[in-house]
């Protein structure tokens, strides 16, 4: 009787196994972190203040600067702490479905985060193609949500939202539970601040 | 011996793949589906749908239909906002056809989002069905924490309770082919392919 090679039946076993399907791809690819102390960083701007400008490079390879949107349209900084990682892989995703809601308040979003441009590139991928412009705060690294102050100890960035409108003043900022998604109507609630089109 | 430690290297394949399968999977076929405690739907034509009387809450096994169809959804996953003019397209021709409306009903679960989310969700794709919200991802533990989109069907009116036959993730290439995954085994099967 011929003996089976254990090379082969890892095969068969691997082939007769579920495939992932699609609606699996991006979740296989994340990385749990476990729960993180909610917020760790003091943030270094309060609403009415000037934002900070800032020039970042996007993963389209433009060069985004806040500061071009002034006197167009108000303006939201999304910072979310790290590619790859569960919850920050959902945010986006449904910014990317709320884009009505975002221009009924002539407001445009810009997603940031600490990891370089190719991660960035490779994870939002499979978020399909994003309607506004993702930005890599890789290097010097963390230099806006530093200055912002949303940059944790460890390296990543808080989750946090902060909206700018078209004076280029800070009108909103909500730093929320790095474990948790910011409901959608606390965005809503924070746009229509901006008023109506 | 020599058999033996062949079966020794073979191990970690075999404990692999035991265990793949388990991992966020929902309820298996042939198992009662838990108890699923569900909100008023909060209008008159949701409720007419389901057989339920409001405005107190009611329990998915109490849905007045022979097959109960859920989608456990979240208007954050790429692959839900996909996949949902396939899924409505699956509602449209289950109330298009005479032998299954009635008969088959639908709902949606939406894992871990708010009331304003799973309405912005109904609003923007149009959906028909009616969807819940489960903002503290209460009904999505029961239902083993599946990644989205996910679908469960249900024989309600089995003697034994209400009878999972179908758990499956979604990624179906079409309409047709989704409402054949969904309702085989249902005693239901659609007499067309797509």
């Amino acid at each position: 009787m011929r003996t089976v090679r254990p090379g082969l039946a890892l095969l068969v076993l691997l082939l007769a196994m579920p495939a992932p399907g699609g609606a699996q791809r991006l979740k296989d690819l994340l990385y749990d972190p476990g729960p993180l102390p909610p917020v760790d960083s003091r943030l270094k701007v309060r609403p009415g203040e000037t934002a900070p400008d800032f020039v970042l490079p996007s993963i389209r390879r433009e060069k985004i600067r806040l500061s071009s949107f002034r006197g167009r349209l108000n303006v939201v900084l999304s910072f979310v702490p790290a590619a790859f990682t569960p919850v920050c892989s959902d945010q986006w995703p449904g910014y990317h479905l709320a884009r009505p809601l975002f221009e009924e308040h002539e407001a445009t979003l810009l997603g940031i985060a600490v990891d370089n441009l190719p991660a960035l590139h490779a994870w939002t991928r499979e978020m399909g193609d994003l309607w506004f412009p993702v930005l890599s705060d890789f290097w010097p690294h963390g230099k806006v949500a530093s200055r912002y102050g949303l940059l944790r100890r460890d390296g990543t960035a808080e989750r946090a939202l902060v909206f700018i409108d078209k004076k280029g003043i800070i009108r909103d900022i909500l730093v929320s539970d790095i474990n948790k998604r910011p409901p959608l109507e606390q965005v809503a609630a924070a746009l229509k601040k901006f008023g109506k089109r | 011996m020599t058999r033996l430690r062949r079966l020794l290297r073979l191990l970690p394949a075999l404990l692999l793949a035991a265990a793949l399968p388990a991992a966020g999977q929902g309820p298996p076929p042939g198992t009662l589906l838990p108890e699923l405690p569900l909100p008023d739907p909060g209008d008159e034509s949701a409720r007419s749908y389901l057989g339920v009387t409001g405005p107190s809450g009611f329990t998915a096994a109490a849905i007045a239909a022979d097959v109960l169809l859920i989608e456990i959804f979240s208007m954050y996953c790429p692959h839900c906002q996909r996949e949902a003019p396939m899924v409505n397209e699956v509602f449209s021709r289950i109330e298009a056809d005479p032998r299954l409306r009635g008969r088959v009903k639908m709902i949606g679960i939406g894992a871990g989002n708010t009331p304003f989310e799973v309405d912005y969700f109904r609003k923007t794709y149009g959906v028909r069905f009616p969807l819940f919200p489960d903002p503290d991802f209460r009904l999505h533990k029961r239902l083993g924490e599946v990644r989205t989109p996910y679908f469960i069907g249900v024989k309600l009116k089995s003697p034994q309770g209400p009878l999972v036959y179908c758990s499956r993730a979604g990624g179906a290439a079409s309409a047709g082919e989704l409402m054949k995954l969904l309702l085989s085994g249902s005693s239901l099967e659609p007499k067309e392919s797509p």
